[in-house]
């Protein structure tokens, strides 16, 4: 019981950073139509700054954590500008080509800044524990939890009820129309990468706080899971991301403490038989829509 | 397997009550249509009316949610769009859709591919029947380009074509599956009024040499009253009217649907 | 009769080409005259070809992003050296039968992989290819019979690295010829045609989930074949030489080769695998330098910008010759 429980929490926890993650997936793929593959990488990115700032600047460390979201959500507009931006009306291969190459140009600046060593990260939230049903439950969790509400929440009221969200949902409804309307498409895409990109950055806070240490491949792996929560969610919707990071969290935090030890070296393999299963068999997802091409 | 008998003619096509609803809305709601061999069909109708949306229940884009069609005296409702060109129904798209970075006589060819076939195999070990097929495909892409006057330029990038020629490759590769039915979903559509006057000639053409039965959406109504013996007039996905091409131009409803009240 | 003409013409290059390269580095083995580091990079760049040549026809004709090509390459490498291990026919014997199991196992795989996603196009495809790669790395490592983390050892060798190469190089023959034949068969323009417009093609009668299939499993044959080539040239193969960065290194050498250019994939192929020992002592930039040319090859194909830049270019070449030969005419 008391391993379920603890098992759970961590879930839980996994489950909210995914969730984060795929938020920012969802949102770009609902209004650029784009899988912007990087997305996963600017964890990292964001977690490098983490150990850049804290680490070796000694920056304090709300200071540090705002530099940190700024920098990812700079480095996001840097890279739809630079690369994704001229491709606008270039086929879907293409786009997901070069999303490729601005992914894999992300994790090799930062094997060549850092090299392959894994970098640790000094505690730095420091929160008492608490008991829950005999476990005891770090605050970290409880920040990590209470973010992600917060986050989502806020998210879809901007979306619903301030015009950019609208705009945004207009310009994933239909660029074309969306223009004619007076929507400048352009600066909505920018700025939902923006935006994504800062929830990655939010999300790297969090897995830094909670993990403490950095690779190179830290982002894609996770990237990747997170994009598998956001397609199991439904790609485009909201709640979705929610529920399919939790899922995926779950999941991935079961299989880890129950697998049998021998297993256990295979244990990305599971996740990865999970994702495939998934998208075989609900590529639409949980809630979301389909999109099918008009004739 | 002979079509249903009226006034002596053979129906080719005959829908039947078809309707197809996305998500509770009616697109297409209880049409009823009959084609004969030979005929040469016109679909009008103001934007929006689901003349396009019946295109492609009828080539399996969609699937009917009521109603059955039938081609040649066979039900093909619900059919995926492989199945039914194999049987005999070919098309044209609104919005052009060609292999753009395949040569002109490579479009036609995959248009072809059913007609003339050879294993894999075949082609790896370049077996004799590769070659006698290739040749045969070939010849007739040749003579079907030639038709349309686009044989000069048959290695040309389908992309490099101007407009007009680029409406007529399509014609010309629907036609290279060897079909019986020919859907043309607005053949004139962005064209000059000497260039219809041309596809006029051409679609007449195609009738006569093929022995074809056309059925074409336009907007054009010169181009309709020129050519086409029976028309159809729908307008929100009901069928309005349908008959001869001039009692049906003249009807007062359809002058309401076009003109407005 | 002209085009008919150039076309053997153009043939007849080819097999000249590829027996002079076979004579230049057969004799360069054979006296040493070839460095030692060149002799192994020749037998790298066959597999490297094979692999470039397979995930091109998927990735440039079929128009279909698969990242997992790292995959069918460890699925053919394990099938092929563990039966290579475990059987005593002749090497040279064992060798071909190796290929061809490590082939059919690929194959299979490609099969299974592509019948399951035949509903998934783009993005979704890709990444379930990703993942699909990936879990083949991970179970590796489980599976008995594999050498698990550790790695398989004891693969035997073809003799010396002349008898490598030259099987390696039959290999890379039999694949070039394979491949162009389906490309310039009906299969391969049905093919090309579902990569240009999937819907057109549909309303012609092709067939779009059944050549995803073939191709999928025609193009996971040959990385196992490849597979094959490199447990044999290394004797030893171990999880990590199936990674990710695999599966992007010969998406590099697909997409610097011109999607849908078999000549350019054979070209990329060989300048990638020599790159290292042409940018020696920079050899740390050279997965930053991958990742660059992938951007830069999309935005020079597609950038609008890049594209009316070229188009300027070109009439002002125009222009420069049409004065020089005006020129020339006072």
């Amino acid at each position: 019981m008391q391993q379920l429980v603890m098992t759970l929490i961590d879930g839980i926890n996994l489950g909210s950073v995914y969730a984060l993650v795929a938020l920012g997936y969802t949102m770009v793929y609902g209004i650029a139509k784009m899988l912007n593959f990087a997305h996963g990488d600017i964890i990292m990115v964001g977690a490098y700054t983490i150990v850049v700032f804290i680490s070796r600047l000694a920056i304090s460390v709300p200071l540090a954590m705002f530099l940190c979201v700024a920098f990812c959500a700079g480095l996001g507009f840097v890279v739809e500008k630079l690369a994704y931006k001229p491709l606008r009306h270039a086929t879907p291969l293409s786009v997901l080509i070069t999303a490729i190459g601005v992914s894999y140009l992300l994790q090799n600046l930062a094997l060549l800044f850092f090299g392959t060593n894994r970098q640790f990260i000094v505690k730095f939230i420091n929160v008492g524990s608490f008991d829950l049903f005999g476990v005891s439950v770090s605050g970290i969790s409880v920040i990590i939890w209470v973010t992600t509400i917060v986050i989502m929440l806020g998210l879809y009221i901007f979306i619903k009820k301030t015009l950019l969200g609208r705009a945004m949902l207009a310009v994933s409804e239909d660029k074309g129309t969306a223009q004619l309307m007076g929507i400048n498409v352009n600066r909505t895409i920018s700025i939902t990468f923006i935006i994504g990109s800062a929830l990655a950055g939010i999300a790297s806070i969090l897995y830094s706080a909670k993990y403490l240490n950095v690779d190179p491949y830290t982002g894609s792996l996770f990237g990747i899971k997170a994009f598998a929560a956001a397609v199991f969610g439904g790609i485009g919707s909201i709640p979705g991301a929610m529920i399919g990071g939790l899922m995926i969290g779950l999941i991935e935090a079961l299989t880890a403490s129950y697998l049998p030890f021998n297993l256990n070296a295979a244990s990305d393999g599971f996740a990865f038989v999970i994702l495939i299963i998934m998208l075989v068999l609900k590529p639409t997802g949980l809630l979301g829509k389909n999109y099918t091409e008009k004739v | 397997m002979q079509g249903k008998e009226r006034d002596g003619k053979v129906a080719l096509l005959e829908i039947k009550n078809l309707g197809i609803s996305f998500g509770g809305l009616l697109a297409v709601d209880n049409v009823s249509l009959s084609i004969e061999k030979g005929q040469l069909y016109g679909l009008i109708g103001p934007n929006g009316a689901g003349k396009t949306t019946l295109f492609n229940m009828i080539t399996g884009v969609y699937k009917p949610t009521s109603g059955t069609f039938c081609f040649d005296g066979e039900n093909l409702t619900g059919k995926n769009p492989i199945e039914i060109n194999k049987k005999g129904i070919a098309r044209t798209f609104q919005n052009i859709r060609l292999f753009k970075n395949m040569s002109i006589i490579d479009n036609v060819k995959v248009g072809l591919h059913n007609n003339h076939k050879y294993y894999m195999v075949e082609s790896v070990f370049r077996l004799p029947r590769f070659y006698n097929e290739e040749r045969k495909m070939e010849k007739e892409a040749i003579e079907l380009l030639e038709v349309f006057d686009l044989d000069k330029e048959k290695d040309t990038l389908a992309c490099n074509l101007p407009y007009g020629k680029q409406r007529k490759l399509e014609i010309a590769r629907a036609l290279a599956t060897s079909p019986k039915l020919l859907l043309l979903d607005e053949p004139a559509a962005g064209m000059n009024p000497n260039e219809t006057e041309e596809l006029m000639e051409t679609i007449r053409l195609i009738r006569d040499k093929f022995d074809m039965t056309i059925l074409l959406i336009e907007h054009d109504m010169r181009l309709v009253a020129g050519i086409c013996e029976e028309i159809s007039v729908m307008n929100f996905g009901t069928l309005l009217a349908s008959g001869k091409t001039s009692e049906v131009l003249n009807n007062p409803e359809v002058i309401a649907a076009y003109l407005g009240e | 009769m002209k085009k008919l003409n150039s076309k053997l013409y153009r043939n007849l290059i080819m097999v000249a080409a590829a027996i002079a390269v076979y004579a230049f580095i057969a004799y360069g083995m054979n006296t040493n005259m070839l460095p030692r580091a060149t002799q192994t990079l020749a037998i790298k760049a066959c597999y490297n070809v094979i692999l470039a040549l397979s995930l091109n026809l998927i990735v440039g004709f079929l128009g279909e992003l698969s990242l997992g090509h790292a995959g069918f390459f460890a699925l053919g490498a394990y099938s092929g050296c563990i039966f290579s291990i475990n059987s005593s026919l002749p090497i040279e014997i064992r060798f071909f039968v190796a290929a061809l199991i490590g082939g059919t196992v690929a194959a299979v795989g490609g099969f299974l992989i592509s019948s399951s996603i035949l509903r998934l196009q783009g993005d979704y495809l890709a990444i379930v290819t990703l993942a699909f790669g990936e879990m083949i790395r991970s179970f590796i490592k489980i599976i008995p019979y594999t050498g698990g983390t550790s790695g398989l050892n004891g693969i035997p060798s073809l003799g010396s690295k002349f008898m490598t190469f030259s099987y390696s190089y039959v290999f890379v023959i039999i694949t070039v010829l394979v491949i162009r034949n389906i490309v310039t068969s009906r299969h391969g323009r049905a093919i090309t045609s579902i990569r240009d417009n999937a819907i057109a093609a549909e309303s012609v009668g092709i067939n779009i989930k059944a050549f995803k299939i073939k191709v999928f499993t025609v193009g996971a044959f040959f990385a196992g074949i490849a597979g094959v080539i490199l447990g044999h040239y290394i004797n030893f193969i171990e999880p990590a030489n199936f990674s990710y960065n695999v599966s992007i290194e010969v998406l590099v050498m697909v997409v610097l080769g011109g999607m849908g250019n078999l000549l350019g994939s054979i070209i990329a192929a060989v300048i990638i695998t020599f790159l290292p020992e042409i940018l020696r002592g920079f050899d740390k930039y050279r997965l930053l330098i991958y990742a660059i040319a992938l951007i830069l090859m999309m935005l020079a194909g597609n950038s609008p910008k890049i594209i009316e830049l070229r188009a300027k270019a070109k009439v002002k070449i125009m222009m420069l010759r049409r004065k020089a030969l005006a020129r020339k005419g006072a």
